[in-house]
């Protein structure tokens, strides 16, 4: 079926997040949408999708124009979405999910089961899924759930199947599975499109690239492009894909994480038995794919999390079992991996946002009395030298983007005196701009001689910080290598294997 | 979805700021307090409405409405007027009285109305800005009465002295109640509107079963459920002699005000309070620690909470009390809480405004016949109306502010083609 | 930047490899050892070891099985009441030390040997307290059933609110809304069922508002359900006292609902003149509990239902939609709480009083949390309550050794036992309470 976008705008308030964006996608063809966090992808397609409705502009099937007034209109016609956050209900079976919407029901409405568990069977064996209709979704694994999703689509028979981000949650061969999946079906003739911001994905599947940017069409290119011209068309101007930082003087091990193991409110080992040190002077990038403990072990670093054994030390001192303004006092900095939720606090300004984890005492507060001016005048400061954009040190933490969010959050950080920096996923989710200077302010910390780690799932981030590399797979670190370590060895100890050179 | 906000933060505005007297005129129009003197309005028309339909001279006049309308009209005028003029009268100024020592006498009344009402809303106001719901009102009040009665007439002290061990003690036992709440909900995750609800039977049944045994708190030599009156020592003293009902409490609880204020604004605690009100993941990772806050913004939000059921007990009646000196101000708590927007003054003047209610409401029930019932009615409206923005800025066809969310369409869009 | 990990072609041949595949890295799991149940039951061991046994009085206690009016007549029994003082405190702390040796495994304790605990330490507390005394059992069942049947009501229409998503505190108002307008209702028209059914629309009504403030106007639920009680009370207080009692004798004297004997099933010894000697109210009781719990699971109503009260956003992109569903279910809910409201009027009292429901709403929405928002085991709930709330009378009959007043307290007691998570954990419906925007 051949999918056509004509002129869609989608407004929200005074804010328009999609501009007369065209887009054809034909049966047959992987079409990749690519373009930043916030370049408008994900709303395009829920527009597609039914679930927004257009404010300009036309979608059509196979050239007849289409009226969607929800997803189900979008399902009946065949449109099926993969989404970024699985779209899943972890308390039902996969049947139940699957069924979701378009049951099926025997006498006095009762649910039909056994025909949904048989389609579940039936797609799981045209693609070779091993997928239980009658497992809870909430226990298993993530790559599983994303078949169940993908099942949940084909099970109405779309012609038209979006991707949404669909790699995130992936190991880099479960990325390589999912992309023999969409190739499958591709040659099954349905039409798909290929939400992401990863270049090398795109290059590696797409039949056509289109690339987004601040809501409009900037451009579209063959696979064939290099990455840095899809970089400099989807970004707007020459990128600087990597970090310049001269070589680490690593001083000593100042940072002691020794046999560390944290359980979760069910007893689950997220954390297993992990050993590491971090020097003085030197960046350790804690590796993975999201999901395997490298979240938990940031928190159990900060004191967040209440199950734990094992031996955390800063110079000398131990920090496990310590609450959390204690860690802080010792002069941990902490840039948690989900700003808006851990980070900030939305509705408070930036100024008091800057003072959140000091709302202990001097200089902050005398006597159990908040110092307004001396606040003000840090505050204004502060914001200068982190470039924070914004209409004023009074404005609200959720009025401004992602990046000078996250420069907020930084800056609290980094204008406290530090002997250890811990950065979870510091570049998540903003413009590439504000990336750059994250990193540059995460190496100058290094330079100044503290020890720090960045946890990031980004490959491209953890080459382009690290000194050192730390994998973890399944709550364990799989091994410890030096940050020029070729991308494919760390692709397979991203999925538990160790290969043979690297010792743990 | 996580996307469409980082959409909206990153995309350009595209479209020209409105001007800014359009702003300034968008900003009176559509702020807070015009919408909460529309609720008031509102409220006071639908309560006028019902005092219309339930009066049987309407009724009577009605049944002859077409060959005389004007009679009928003229009845539900009267009705109306009569109702709230009385309440007026009750509530401010009372113009049948001479002088005005006499005229005023009705505005003291509120005075004293508003008191534990005021403080009470501040204890919900304060848990409500560290996230917290508490309806436990009932149950602090009582046990606050309780303790502070109990010292009131058991103990025999030195004046002052006295006064202030009751209060104390009524503050401590307020705290304690409210201080259970917290401590669950920081230990155990217990819902704190759950365990609050159940805590106000608990002290009900409890205070009921003190209150009719001997030796607790059953007054000696008597069989009713009812104590001994308040020690002299331990009364609260009037505050304009003794021809107008306003004690002392009213002072307390203009200090308690500012004190409140001071806590939220200014103060350490207060910033935390906010911080975990507002968002505690953050809090917690910026070293707040959230289980403390719960139990000190309970415990505090108890003890003020009670000073509601000492200004009972200790002010209002203190001839002896039995399980009804909440008088519901428990509740009524709630809603002052809200009208007030959880700010300590805006609570401080929905507070008097209630207090107006209540004075007005006795005084409209003995002089026109209305149940004083009425006023929860009214109360009640407002608070829905005043949360519903939307709603009341629909009725009086006001503009909605730029950024506010819009009401759901709980109905499927309606399909329109949308051309190029 | 460097090559892609692995080409095309060897993606393509790689067979697709279960979650658990042999890597030197296993996640475990280790079990987290809880103390709540043995505690509790060893705090209830030691009270019932000094109240039964160090403290056993001497006598027997009788329990009458069955009335003069049953067709099969039961024995009456006569328990000696230090004896079973005695066994049963033994029972009792052998099942703490059984609770404990399961705690030590990591083992839970399981339901049914807190039933058994139950309702020993209740058998034991009767014989206990009605020394010298005869207890009737239909009896203090009986009355059991007549004060749950408004909770039940009450808990069912909370269970479908708050399993759609919307958090019922207002079963209260919906109870006393429908109390007033049934009584009103029957009263003019003469008819108990017309009166019902305009119960069901009045908790209906009610239902309205809390659905159009709470869905439409994103008000938070718990203020509009507070608020809404409020207004309620308010509303029926005023009405009551400036036209319901001036007009008692054509407003408010509505005819009651008739017991209808069910044959055969009526004659069960013990439970049959409880459970089918009733009215049609209790009857309908039966069946919306069946239903409820039925449809729930096995249906594709209960199926949507719990769909958008989990996860609302994944409901949407299925094409549920989730305004609709939430507020015709609250509608729902509302029409079943009015029932139970029905109930005090055209049930059990025989006219509208002021604030009649005194509190039974939040005892349901007790039992819907200590149910754990699942229908039998709400209604099990529910049934405790009434029998707590009874027994405190019947004892107060024979001379109780426990001051009314806390048995009173028991249903809030328990109830805040079950939230602090003492009787296993407690897990509502994930979206409960948040309202859906979309996007």
């Amino acid at each position: 079926m051949k999918l056509e976008l004509r002129g869609i705008t989608k407004r929200f308030g005074a804010l328009t997040a999609n501009d007369h964006i065209d887009l054809v996608v034909q049966p047959g063809e992987i079409h990749a949408l690519l373009g930043e966090n916030g370049a408008g992808k994900s709303t395009l397609m829920n527009v597609l999708y039914g679930l927004y409705q257009a404010d300009e502009g036309q979608i059509l099937l196979d050239d007849v124009v289409q009226y969607f007034s929800g997803p189900g209109d979008a399902m009946l016609a065949g449109i099926g979405m993969v989404h970024q956050h699985f779209m899943l209900i972890p308390v039902f079976t996969v049947a139940e999910n699957v069924m979701l919407g378009h049951e099926s029901t025997t006498f006095g409405g009762r649910l039909n089961l056994a025909a949904a568990r048989d389609k579940v069977r039936t797609i799981s064996a045209r693609f070779g899924f091993d997928v239980d209709p009658d497992a809870l979704v909430g226990d298993l694994p993530v790559g599983i759930q994303q078949r169940v999703e993908i099942i949940k689509a084909l099970s109405l028979d779309a012609q038209v199947l979006i991707f949404d981000e669909p790699t995130a949650v992936l190991t880099p061969q479960e990325t390589d599975e999912l992309m023999a999946i969409m190739r499958q079906l591709r040659d099954a003739g349905t039409a798909i499109v290929f939400i992401t911001h990863k270049l090398r994905e795109v290059r590696e599947v797409a039949d056509k690239i289109t690339v987004i940017r601040l809501g409009a069409v900037v451009g579209e290119a063959d696979p064939t492009a290099t990455n840095e011209e899809l970089a400099t068309l989807m970004v707007g101007r020459e990128v600087e894909l990597t970090v310049f930082k001269a070589p680490a003087q690593p001083g000593a091990a100042s940072f002691v994480v020794k046999d560390l193991t944290v359980l979760d409110a069910h007893g689950h080992r997220v954390v297993n038995n992990v050993s590491f040190e971090v020097h003085a002077g030197e960046i350790l990038c804690i590796a993975g794919v999201q999901g395997n403990g490298q979240t938990e072990l940031a928190e159990a670093i900060m004191g967040l999390e209440p199950h734990t054994q094992g031996i955390i030390e800063l110079n000398g001192e131990s920090l496990r079992g310590r609450s959390v303004r204690h860690i802080l006092d010792e002069g941990v900095g902490y840039v948690p991996e989900d700003r808006s939720h851990d980070g900030l606090v939305g509705s408070f300004t930036i100024a008091e946002n800057l003072m959140l984890d000091r709302a202990n005492g001097a200089p902050f507060v005398k006597v159990g009395n908040l110092q307004l001016k001396y606040l003000s005048e840090f505050a204004t400061e502060t914001s200068e030298e982190f470039d924070i954009r914004s209409q004023g040190i009074l404005s609200k933490a959720s009025e401004l983007s992602g990046g000078n969010q996250q420069k907020v959050v930084l800056a609290r950080e980094l204008s406290r005196k530090l002997t250890f920096f811990l950065a979870a996923q510091p570049t998540r989710g903003i413009d590439v701009g504000s990336i750059e200077f994250v990193h540059k302010r995460i190496v100058a910390t290094r330079d100044a001689g503290v020890p720090v780690i960045v946890v990031s799932t980004e490959l491209d981030e953890v080459t382009a910080l690290a000194d050192r590399i730390a994998v973890m797979y399944r709550g364990g670190i799989v091994g410890i290598v030096p940050g020029d370590t070729p991308r494919q060895v760390l692709g397979l100890m991203m999925a538990g294997e160790v290969p043979a050179e690297v010792v743990a | 979805m996580s996307d469409n906000k980082a959409t909206a933060d990153s995309v350009e505005t595209k479209i020209a700021p409105p001007s800014r007297w359009n702003v300034a005129l968008n900003e009176i129009l559509s702020g807070s307090i015009i919408i909460s003197i529309l609720s008031v309005v509102l409220a006071l028309v639908v309560g006028a409405i019902l005092i219309i339909v339930v009066d049987p001279k309407v009724a009577t006049a009605s049944g002859y409405f077409f060959a005389r309308p004007l009679d009928t009209l003229g009845a539900m005028w009267n009705s109306a007027f009569g109702a709230y003029s009385s309440l007026f009268q009750g509530a401010i100024y009372n113009f049948q009285r001479p002088d005005f020592a006499a005229g005023i006498r009705p505005f003291t009344e509120t005075l004293n109305f508003a008191a534990p009402l005021i403080v009470a809303g501040l204890g919900v106001a304060m848990a409500f800005r560290v996230g917290l719901f508490n309806i436990g009102g009932r149950g602090q009040m009582l046990i606050a009465a309780a303790c502070a009665g109990y010292v009131g007439f058991a103990f025999d002290l030195p004046p002052v002295v006295h006064l202030v061990v009751a209060i104390a003690a009524g503050l401590a036992g307020g705290a304690v109640w409210g201080g259970i709440v917290g401590l669950l909900k920081a230990r155990t995750g217990a819902h704190e509107v759950i365990v609050t609800i159940m805590l106000n039977y608990v002290a009900f049944y409890l205070i009921s079963y003190m209150l009719r045994t001997p030796g607790l708190l059953q007054a000696p030599g008597s069989n009713n459920p009812k104590t001994a009156p308040i020690n002299p020592n331990a009364v609260l003293p009037d505050l304009l002699g003794s021809s107008y009902n306003v004690n002392f409490g009213l002072i307390l609880v203009i200090a308690l005000t500012v004190l409140v204020w001071w806590i939220l604004s200014r103060s350490s605690l207060g910033f935390q309070f906010r911080a975990v009100g507002e968002n505690p993941n953050a809090a917690r990772v910026a070293g707040i620690r959230v289980d403390r806050m719960y139990i000190y913004a309970m415990l505090i939000s108890g003890g003020l909470v009670g000073m509601a059921g000492i200004i009972q007990v200790l002010g209002t009646v203190p001839s002896g009390f039995s399980s009804g000196i909440d008088a519901g101000i428990g509740f009524d708590a709630i809603t002052v809480a809200l009208l007030g927007r959880a700010r300590p003054w805006g609570v401080f003047f929905a507070g008097l405004l209630f207090g107006a209610f209540k004075a007005g409401g006795f005084a409209m029930q003995a002089a026109e016949g209305i149940p004083i019932d009425i006023v929860l009615v009214v109360q009640s409206l407002i608070v829905l109306f005043i949360a519903a923005p939307p709603l009341v800025r629909a009725l009086f066809r006001l503009p909605t502010p730029v950024g506010e969310p819009k009401p759901v369409s709980l109905r499927k869009p309606k399909l329109k083609a949308v051309a190029r | 930047m460097s090559a892609p990990v692995v080409t095309p072609e060897n993606s393509a041949s790689m067979p697709v490899q279960p979650a658990a595949s042999s890597n030197v890295i296993v996640r475990e799991k280790e079990a987290i050892r809880s103390w709540k149940a043995p505690i509790s039951f060893a705090v209830f061991a030691a009270l019932a070891t000094v109240l039964f046994w160090i403290l056993g009085k001497d006598g027997t206690s009788n329990f009458r099985l069955s009335t003069d009016t049953d067709l099969i007549q039961i024995n009456s029994v006569d328990l000696p009441a230090l004896a079973t003082g005695i066994v049963i405190s033994l029972a009792l702390i052998l099942i703490t030390a059984l609770s404990f040796w399961l705690s030590l495994q990591k083992r839970p304790t399981p339901i049914w040997i807190v039933a058994i605990y139950g309702v020993l330490f209740m058998v034991g507390f009767l014989t206990w307290a009605g020394v010298g005394e005869s207890i009737l059992v239909p009896g203090l069942l009986l009355g059991a059933l007549g004060l749950s049947i408004p909770l039940i009501f009450g808990a069912m229409g909370g269970i479908i609110s708050e399993r759609v998503g919307v958090v019922n505190v207002a079963i209260e108002g919906q109870l006393l809304a429908g109390a007033f307008v049934s009584a009103l209702v029957a009263s003019v028209t003469g008819s108990a069922y017309v009166g019902l059914v305009a119960a069901m629309a009045a908790g209906m009504l009610v239902s309205f508002v809390l659905a159009t403030f709470s869905i439409k106007y994103l008000v938070d639920q718990v203020i509009v359900g507070v608020v809404l009680n409020v207004l309620v009370l308010g509303l029926t207080s005023f009405l009551y006292s400036s036209v319901l009692t001036q007009h008692s004798s054509e407003l408010n004297s509505p005819p009651r609902f008739d017991f209808i004997p069910i044959p055969l099933l009526s004659e069960i010894p013990i439970l049959g003149p409880v459970l089918f000697r009733q009215t049609i109210i209790v009857y309908l009781m039966y069946i919306i509990v069946a239903v409820v719990a039925y449809a729930l699971v096995k249906t594709k109503w209960g199926l949507r239902l719990r769909s958008v009260g989990e996860h609302p956003q994944a409901a949407d992109t299925v094409g549920i939609n989730v305004y609709m569903t939430r507020f015709w279910n609250v509608s729902l809910a509302g029409a079943i709480a009015g029932i139970g409201g029905a109930y005090f009027t055209l049930g059990s009292v025989g006219s509208f009083q002021k604030d009649m429901t005194a509190g039974a709403g939040f005892i349901a929405l007790a039992a819907v949390i200590f149910g754990r928002w699942d229908p039998i085991r709400a209604l099990l709930a529910a049934l405790l309550f009434g029998f707590a709330t009874n027994l405190q009378s019947v004892l107060a009959i024979i001379g109780s050794p426990v001051p009314s007043e806390f048995m009173l307290m028991l249903p809030y007691i328990v109830t805040i036992i079950a939230v602090a998570g003492f009787v296993g954990k407690v897990r509502g419906p994930a979206a409960s309470g948040k309202p859906y925007i979309k996007g």
